[in-house]
């Protein structure tokens, strides 16, 4: 048999995919379906609504850019999990992890970018909390007259921004870990409040290890606004190395040495 | 159209090389101690029955699923240090593993920016593949499987790739559309480009491989060029006097055996008994090659085997 002689090979000094390419391909899928879109969108018209209702309905010592700034925080506080469960199990769930583990094998460098833009998202609604509380307050102060005070201290924005990060981390290790959309969102909800409503009722539990591993019970503080003590910090992070570290740990795991199917 | 044959310091070897791959899941073997080379300039076949060992040993070479034992690897790398491996290896796996609420450019638009490529090569590669622009905006979702698998054609070609390797790519198109397929893999292959491309049907793989790997119950159960095995089963003779020809034969000292349907097969060459049945006064009225008879018979039984397995009802013996 008369073979050509030559043929192109495999180019192993070819540039591999940088980090930048991979968070742009994240990012569009992110918005590309209309579930992560409607997502990202009822995220913020929930956020306008919520100051909608408070303009109308809230006494005007409550109408203060700080409260306005704290009520979004909720519901974006339970939406960005979801969407970084989302941006992890939908790999598996939509079985599109077959396209984009063979685009990038290095799945290590997948899990890195989609981190990186779940915290984007993450800092996103962050400053459009701050943009829709800062519209009201000024609105608050248009229409009510006792109403629109602007004093927000950073430690109070700051301790806001780290209990998102955490959220969304957290729901990032979850997804990783349980790689199933469904029961990666009910775990992630359900796990937390089922141990603190045990803990709670067991006194042991209550007096030794509740303080130390109720993340949500360890998070309290941060959501004041006021300065917290060094014990505080110790215990957010011992409760965030079980609740969010060791997910995000044994997720990535997981992930690095499942078989794609 | 991709091209394929860049004239680079090439090598002339096989592209893609398995050996003595396993894998087993639990107590079942899906693959067991698998070798085989596909070199440059041809379409091999890989072909067996569902659950055969096709899909697995595809994604142990992209990388997908670990092996236990063995290797593959792509001109002597591993898939996984490749970098930007789909500019170099053409995959497509399973066209239905797409996001149903992406649109065919999309999942291309998507390709195209981790690859880092101009984003008219997604035009090109739709038009590439007939999919029309209005089909193209469409969400995969009402996507049938042929368009399917012409978008995960047009996925694997994206990156101007020198391999290309696709699970069951003509699945689920018309016999105008495996032409096509044909046509389009016959021309990668003449450019110098590698394909592996597996069926669970002989004839498809039989219209568009040059050379053939069966596969059967995890195990290599045959492969060679298409001519060595579909060639190599002998002739196909039928007589006015059935009697009298295979008497004749026996003389001659020529094995035959009845074909089943009036005729009978010999290991011999049609010319020798064309020779043995003239000498004898004997009437031929069919004599032909029994071409792909040897394989045809190997498949069946292989497929009758799967086939007998998942009919057989719980709780009877045989």
């Amino acid at each position: 048999m008369s073979a050509p002689t030559t043929y192109a090979t495999i180019d192993m000094d070819a540039p591999g995919i940088p980090m930048s390419r991979l968070v742009k391909v994240e990012l569009r899928k992110l918005v590309d379906t209309r579930a992560g879109f409607w997502l990202v969108v009822s995220m913020l018209i929930i956020a306008a609504l919520i100051t909608t209702a408070m303009l109308i309905w809230a006494p005007d010592d409550q109408l203060t850019f700080a409260s306005l700034f704290a009520m979004m925080n909720i519901p974006t506080g339970i939406l960005l999990p979801v969407l970084a469960i989302l941006l992890v199990t939908s790999e598996w769930s939509q079985r599109t992890g077959l396209v984009t583990f063979t685009i990038e094998p290095k799945r290590s460098l997948v899990v890195t970018a989609k981190l990186i833009v779940s915290l984007i998202a993450g800092v996103a609604a962050v400053v459009a909390a701050l943009a829709l509380g800062a519209i009201g307050n000024i609105l608050a102060g248009v229409f009510h007259g006792g109403a629109g005070a602007w004093d927000m201290t950073w430690t109070g924005v700051g301790h806001s921004v780290l209990l998102q990060m955490m959220y969304l981390v957290q729901g990032f290790g979850f997804g990783m870990l349980i790689m199933s959309s469904a029961a990666a969102i009910v775990l992630f909800f359900a796990l937390p409040t089922v141990w603190s409503i045990v803990a709670s009722i067991v006194p042991w539990l209550r007096d030794n290890i509740q303080p130390w591993a109720d993340l949500g019970m360890a998070q309290l503080p941060f959501q004041s606004g006021e300065a917290v003590t060094g014990d505080e910090w110790l215990r957010l992070a011992v409760s965030a190395a079980i609740w969010i570290l060791l997910p995000l740990v044994l997720g990535t795991w997981r992930l690095l040495r499942s078989e794609v199917k | 159209m991709p091209d394929a044959a860049r004239p680079a310091s090439g090598q002339t070897g096989a592209m893609i090389k398995v050996e003595g791959l396993s894998k087993s899941y639990g107590g079942f073997t899906a693959v067991d101690n698998v070798s085989f080379e596909c070199r440059p300039g041809a379409v091999t076949g890989f072909l067996g029955p569902n659950g055969a060992g096709k899909t697995t040993t595809m994604r142990i070479i992209a990388g997908l699923t670990p092996a236990n034992a063995g290797s593959a690897t792509l001109a002597g790398h591993h898939y996984h240090d490749i970098p930007n491996p789909a500019t170099q290896v053409g995959v497509l796996l399973d066209a239905s593993a797409q996001h149903p609420g992406r649109s065919g450019r999309e999942v291309l638009t998507l390709g195209a920016i981790a690859m880092g490529l101009p984003m008219t090569r997604v035009d090109e590669m739709l038009e590439l593949v007939s999919l029309t622009p209005s089909e193209s905006k469409r969400k995969i979702r009402n996507y049938s499987l042929g368009m399917r698998q012409r978008l995960g054609i047009a996925h694997a070609l994206l990156g101007d790739p020198q391999i290309l390797i696709l699970d069951e790519p003509v699945n689920g198109l018309d016999p105008a559309g495996i032409h096509w397929m044909r046509g389009l893999l016959r021309e990668y292959a003449r450019r110098g480009g590698t394909v592996l491309l597996s069926s669970h049907l002989l004839h498809e793989v039989e219209v568009i491989a040059d050379e053939l790997i069966v596969i059967g119950k995890g195990k290599i159960v045959a492969q060679g060029t298409k001519e060595e095995l579909l060639h190599s089963a002998g002739t196909f003779a039928r007589g006015l006097d059935q009697n009298a020809l295979v008497n004749a034969l026996t003389q001659a000292g020529i094995g035959s055996s009845p074909s089943g349907d009036g005729g009978l097969r010999t290991e011999s060459s049609p010319e020798e008994v064309a020779r043995v049945a003239a000498a004898a006064g004997v009437v031929v009225t069919e004599l032909r090659a029994a071409g792909g008879a040897g394989l045809e018979e190997l498949f069946l039984e292989l497929t009758a085997e799967t086939q007998r397995d998942e009919s057989t009802p719980e709780g009877v013996a045989i």
